[in-house]
């Protein structure tokens, strides 16, 4: 017998699962993934003793985890608390679904950064080799410093604006109005976003994501399962990751050449093409993350991706409505997981207020390091 | 007492060189024995041929601008009264680029260093153990 079945199937979501978001003090990072996890089996009508496989990224008490919840699955791992990490810890899942290796996976997200009091920036945040000496002493520090000065190479080199920048700030808060659960919903126009102070000039505030405490949780399965579970499930149509962690924090390319080969093997996996995709979720840490990543997954020319994200394109009614749930910038930065959890509730169908029409394919797209793209659609390949 | 409050480099066994010579008012980098590559990272390896093996060899403290920003939020205590302070990233002639700060300028704003911009190493000894290289504009040819 092989070592693993080669399973001929599709997976599927199933469950899934969020918490309020905002500043939880009484749950901590354990807490709020267990929280979320919940919430995910009961949308799938399952038990957590169904689960077979446990995936946690972020919350690193894994014991703790499985001791409250009484769990007893034949994998579990946690992935480091880092967003680049979202993409590939959902990879483990469903490669574990597809080798037949298990049958039921959880990949649950935890997060307490706003009441831990987590800072991107200073002496403790030190990615790969040098900071500490080649950096800090001259002041450089923070991934938004990062990407304020990737910003100022793309507006030196394709000219573009802070007002390209706010409005992908404003399309994302105007689809945050029509979410409920959003953590910013007071309305911002252009002049607001303008009008916001430096954190790390040419960046403002409202180009910068919103800490908070959350969790979420996502279950998947077999296809051949899925189909008789609770909710219509959505397939995982395609995943494709590739790093780009060897050409550093601000690779001179903005992480393009990584991107396209993620975009090309996605599309492939999935069989579907760009014109099909009816909404995209972008991993939106930045507000220039974004025009990145649109030029990188070939939404766009390369250094078009600021003229491309003017007159609406990106808001709900627009060509690829992005982020309908308000994204990292006024949703809430649950590091690509409320990302996810929004693809397949749009796919589900039926939100209120916020539904794109007749969708059928959502994309997620993670540029940075671990460039990761994930085409889910409503029906198996 | 007048004690310096910015953050000061962990300096290590492989990285010694580096501050040894920009004490001496001189810019080096290690560079790999094989390919020539010059690193700006203390490590024994070469990231551009895979080899083993670096030497310490000067540079010429040329360079131009490659990317700037400015910083309205301190995230060390020791900035605070800097604030807003510039930090750029200058590409040296011979090709590595160095995070920095460009001194010299009137007001400091982004737009007093430009993407592209000439700029010319100088050596800020802001202890007696610890002189970072800094980048001023270039005299005009």
């Amino acid at each position: 017998m092989a070592l693993i079945s080669n399973r001929k199937d599709s997976v599927a979501v199933v469950g899934v699962g969020t918490t309020d978001y905002g500043n939880l003090p009484e749950h901590d990072a354990t807490s709020l993934g267990i929280w979320a996890l919940r919430n995910a089996a009961e949308d799938a009508g399952i038990a957590l003793d169904q689960i077979d496989g446990l995936v946690v990224q972020r919350l690193s008490d894994y014991q703790k985890f499985i001791q409250i919840t009484a769990m007893s699955p034949r994998l579990v791992t946690a992935t480091p608390g880092a967003g680049r990490m979202t993409g590939g810890t959902i990879q483990i899942a469903v490669q574990a679904i597809l080798s037949g290796l298990l049958d039921t996976v959880a990949v649950v997200y935890g997060n307490d950064g706003r009441s831990a009091g987590a800072r991107y920036g200073g002496k403790d945040d030190n990615y790969g080799t040098g900071a500490d000496q080649m950096w800090f002493p001259y002041g450089m520090t923070s991934p938004g410093a990062i990407h304020a000065m990737a910003f100022q190479r793309h507006a030196a080199m394709y000219g573009t604006t802070s007002e390209q920048l706010g409005a992908i700030s404003v399309a994302f808060r105007r689809h945050a109005l029509l979410n409920p659960t959003a953590v910013m919903r007071k309305p911002i126009t252009l002049d607001d976003y303008l009008a916001a102070r430096y954190i790390c000039e040419p960046l403002r505030l409202l180009d910068y994501c919103l800490i908070n405490d959350g969790g979420v949780a996502m279950i998947l399965t077999s296809g051949e399962r899925a189909r008789d579970m609770k909710q219509k499930p959505v397939y995982v149509r395609g995943l494709a990751q590739v790093s780009r962690l060897a050409q550093g924090e601000l690779p001179e390319d903005f992480g393009y050449a990584a991107m396209q080969r993620a975009s090309q093997r996605v599309h492939e996996l999935a069989g579907v093409g760009r014109e099909d995709i009816d909404a995209l979720m972008i991993y939106d840490n930045f507000t220039p993350t974004v025009i990145f990543t649109l030029e990188g997954f070939g939404y766009c020319p390369r250094g078009e991706g600021g003229r491309f994200v003017e007159g609406g394109r990106l808001e709900l009614g627009g060509q690829y409505p992005t982020n309908t749930n308000g994204g990292h910038l006024s949703d809430s930065y649950m590091q690509g997981w409320n990302l996810n959890a929004e693809a397949v509730r749009q796919l589900r169908g039926g939100l209120p207020d916020r539904q794109v029409p007749g969708a059928q394919f959502v994309q997620y797209l993670q540029g940075g390091p671990l460039s990761t793209s994930i085409i889910y659609g409503t029906e198996p390949n | 007492m007048n004690t310096y409050a910015k953050p000061l480099p962990a300096i290590t066994e492989q990285s010694r060189p580096f501050w040894d010579a920009a004490r001496q008012g001189r810019l080096e980098l290690p560079r790999c024995d094989h390919c020539s590559a010059f690193h700006t990272y203390f490590e024994p390896w070469c990231n551009a041929c895979g080899r083993e093996g670096v030497h310490w060899d000067g540079l010429s403290g040329r360079g131009r601008i490659w990317a700037n920003c400015r910083f309205h939020k301190a995230y060390f205590a020791g900035f605070q009264d800097d604030m807003p302070y510039n930090v750029a990233i200058v590409e040296l002639d011979e090709g590595p680029r160095l995070v920095t700060n460009i001194v010299g300028l009137a007001h400091g704003t982004l737009d007093e260093m430009p993407i592209g911009m000439p700029v010319q190493a100088v050596f800020d000894a802001v202890t007696d153990a610890v002189t970072l290289v800094k980048f001023r504009p270039a005299e005009a040819a």
